[in-house]
């Protein structure tokens, strides 16, 4: 499919997809988490662009981030100071994790693009003072974009960019149901390209492509065949190769709970609302990541029903290695699932890995066995 | 390197600090009210290090700290064992050493004390780390008691007018939490006392820590190791108030005799990071062979650190920036700045850095820190990887050549 392939090619040369935003002139704004207030970015003039690392050597950033930290930050950083990254005009970081809030403090201190802004989001999301504390952050995080562009936001401004999101995200939403429908529908690795690139390219371009994927999946009855199907859970998944692998050993992916996947996506702004909190609302109703809190047992219910919603016959862990939240998460994830005969298994990886040798292996193992 | 000859301080051993016994007593005594307090028909709450521990003081709950517990299961070298439970149970060996042993010990009911009582209640503070939330998620389904969180929103460059409101909306939430779990009504009258009593024990611990300016240092960051666990967990009690003016009597004391922690002292460093709890003899000994005194550090400091923003009449109001701006829940050029303050308050001649796998908002930034004091001052500063609890990440051999190498130069720049 053709437009399929302006996501390969648009995550393959980010540069390039980079220049090309920079030519309709607008200012890109990268950002390091699903938390990140894209809406407003876009609302404001912006381009918002999600990061991530080009998993080249660690050289620069060994003298600001000690080994033990995640691949994705170290990562990141060091694409940042070795100026693979110079087509950013600011950054934001939404309050995630213990490393990102020191990577925020790092980039921060290096001074390398024009804006910057901390965006400090409530940990916990249950209370009303959090959701007003939410809201509070909405409006300080506009109050910086409008004193950078100099311009104000409208509430026009804000629900075009709520209708933009909403249509990226609903046809997002829908490719991933006519995945778990029919697996053979499309390729793992073509999926994860349609993601990725849905965080990197321009909003306005999505906009198009994307309801077109949706009508040509549509179209298209791929035969069945007979396949397990999996659930993958973790931070991010950036190796197109493990979608790869996991269908070569007889698996497809049919859904799957990570930041840079369903929950990144799913869950539709309201529309006619006031727009500063639909948006923050959204937050707050949203699957949780584990470094946010709205229930000690919330993580467990979903990944059994999303397992169970796909019919899936096995979930996979992907965990980034050195990243706390997730490897706090999975003991219990893993109970909850053993106690609903859900076969799972749990793989560590570096976000850097290139060679996934004896990985395959692993996979291989644990799709023919389920 | 040549190795080193320690000839000169084998002969006299240091003056034991008297009041290390009593304070020992006053630990024990806790502990065993803590695990009797069923029999007592007292409820337990389980706190964070950095958590507001006043309102149950006031509320007559009796606060237990597993890192305080954390740090005695290093102390006594229980770690590696409990740390390797915490990983059969499917726990990433990366993660924060002191969730790791107190999630195994849970179950085990193991450590040097039998384990912890059984908490009533589950209090999170996560102005430290993101870890305590995850580490008490667990606990809280483990044994399926109420958790509070106190989300203090890290203040990277500024403590903003939401995070004020919103922080003080929660300290309310955090008496209505008590008070919907004890069913009592709030003490507000005797939270007036404690406030008062938690703010003078914050002032003297500053004063204990301050007693290290003098040359030579009547203590080392060792002894405030120690001497640290009163604030922590007896913070709002007439004991660490009455305890800290004893001990700072014995401090001025010691200065007046000329009494100090290390004999003949040379050279005064400075600490930064938790302590290594199963090395902490060996460490002291290794810098006290080259006259060397860690005279304060950057980890005991943080439970008076913030006492600027606290009324005394107006506790509860205050405590919010105060619980919220403290160390480690600012950003890294703030944290920088308080470094270069107590080199200068305590005319140190060195910096050691314990990069600590285990606690990642300390020790990411710590490279970007270290960076400034080498442009501000011109102070060595040596950076060692270790982990508190966890003695699979600490290489003795190698760590005490890298300190023979750095005491070499510090030597050789006050010759
Ligand atoms: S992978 Fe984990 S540690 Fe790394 S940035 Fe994401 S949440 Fe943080
Ligand atoms: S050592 Fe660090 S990560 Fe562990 S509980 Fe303390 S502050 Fe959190």
């Amino acid at each position: 499919m053709k437009e399929i392939k302006v996501f390969h090619k648009a995550i393959n040369h980010v540069a390039d997809t980079a220049a090309k935003i920079k030519k309709e002139n607008k200012k890109i704004i990268g950002y390091l988490c699903s938390y990140a207030p894209e809406e407003l970015i876009y609302a404001a003039g912006f381009h918002p662009m999600r990061l991530f690392s080009s998993k080249s050597d660690i050289i620069l950033a060994e003298s600001h981030l000690q080994a033990y930290c995640c691949s994705l930050v170290r990562g990141v950083l060091e694409d940042s100071l070795s100026g693979r990254l110079d087509f950013l005009d600011g950054t934001i970081f939404p309050h995630t994790c213990d490393s990102i809030q020191r990577l925020s403090d790092i980039w921060r201190m290096n001074e390398k693009y024009e804006f910057f802004a901390d965006v400090v989001l409530p940990a916990k999301l249950n209370t009303a003072s959090a959701r007003t504390y939410m809201l509070d952050v909405m409006v300080r995080f506009k109050n910086d974009l409008e004193t950078a562009t100099g311009n104000k936001i409208t509430d026009s401004d804000l629900h075009n960019a709520i209708n933009t999101f909403n249509l990226i995200r609903k046809n997002l939403s829908r490719i991933y149901a006519l995945k778990s429908q029919n697996p053979n529908i499309i390729k793992g690795a073509d999926l994860y390209a349609i993601v990725k690139g849905s965080m990197i390219m321009g909003k306005d371009e999505l906009v198009t492509l994307l309801p077109e994927i949706v009508a040509n999946l549509e179209k298209i009855n791929p035969p069945e065949t007979q396949g397990k199907r999996i659930v993958v859970s973790g931070s991010i998944c950036d190796s197109p190769d493990i979608y790869t692998v996991i269908e070569e050993a007889g698996g497809f992916i049919v859904g799957d709970d990570l930041c840079t996947g369903q929950r990144w996506f799913e869950g539709q702004i309201i529309e006619d609302q006031d727009p500063l909190k639909a948006i923050a609302q959204r937050y707050i109703d949203r699957m949780t990541c584990p470094a946010k809190h709205s229930s000690t047992t919330l993580r467990g219910e979903n990944i059994v029903s999303l397992a169970q919603n796909n019919k899936a016959d096995g979930v996979i862990f992907m965990l980034l290695k050195f990243c706390d939240p997730h490897a706090f998460d999975y003991p219990y994830l893993k109970e909850v699932l053993d106690k609903g005969n859900i076969k799972n298994m749990r793989v560590e990886m570096d976000d850097q890995q290139q060679n996934l040798g004896q990985l395959s292996t692993r996979l291989e193992t644990f799709i023919h066995m389920i | 390197m040549p190795k080193h000859k320690s000839d000169n301080t084998s002969d006299t051993k240091p003056v034991k600090i008297k009041s290390a016994k009593k304070m020992r007593d006053l630990m024990t005594t806790y502990y065993l009210d803590a695990l009797s307090a069923k029999q007592n028909n007292k409820l337990v709450a389980w706190i964070t290090s950095g958590g507001p521990v006043e309102p149950l003081v006031a509320m007559d709950i009796i606060p237990v700290y597993p890192e305080n517990h954390g740090a005695m299961i290093g102390s006594s070298k229980m770690g590696e064992d409990l740390c390797i439970k915490a990983e059969d149970m499917g726990y990433s060996s990366d993660l924060c050493s002191y969730a790791r042993t107190d999630i195994s010990c849970s179950v085990v009911k193991g450590g040097p004390i039998g384990g912890l009582p059984e908490p009533d209640m589950l209090i999170c503070c996560n102005n430290i780390c993101g870890t305590v939330l995850k580490w008490y998620e667990v606990q809280a389904r483990f044994y399926n008691v109420p958790l509070f969180i106190l989300d203090t929103p890290i203040c990277h460059t500024q403590y903003s007018p939401e995070i004020a409101k919103y922080v003080r909306a929660q300290i309310d939430e955090y008496i209505a939490f008590l008070e919907n779990v004890t069913k009592r009504k709030f003490n507000y009258n005797k939270m007036v006392q404690v406030g008062k009593l938690a703010f003078e024990g914050q002032l003297l611990w500053q004063k204990v820590l301050d007693t290290t300016a003098h040359r030579p240092s009547p203590m080392s960051a060792f002894d405030a190791f120690f001497f640290l666990a009163l604030i922590v967990t007896l913070r709002g009690t007439q004991i660490a108030v009455d305890f800290y003016k004893e001990l700072i009597e014995e401090m001025e004391q010691r200065s007046k005799d000329g009494i100090s922690a290390v004999k003949d002292e040379k050279y005064r460093l400075l600490w930064d990071n938790l302590p290594v709890w199963y090395q902490l003899k060996w460490l002291s000994g290794k810098f006290s062979e080259h006259n060397a005194c860690l005279v304060a550090d950057t980890y005991t400091s943080a439970w008076c650190g913030a006492i600027k923003y606290i009324d005394e009449n107006n506790f509860l109001d205050s405590i919010a920036e105060a619980y919220t701006r403290i160390y480690l829940n600012i950003g890294v050029d703030q944290m920088a700045d308080q470094v270069l303050d107590m080199i200068k308050f305590y005319d140190a001649d060195g910096f050691v850095m314990h990069s600590n796998r285990s606690c990642k908002p300390y020790s990411f930034g710590q490279l970007d820190i270290m960076n400034i004091i080498k442009e501000k001052t011109n102070i060595p500063v040596l950076m060692i990887e270790a982990d508190m609890v966890d003695p699979r990440n600490f290489s003795q051999s190698q760590i005490e050549t890298r300190i023979d190498a750095f005491m070499e130069i510090i030597k050789q720049r006050n010759h």
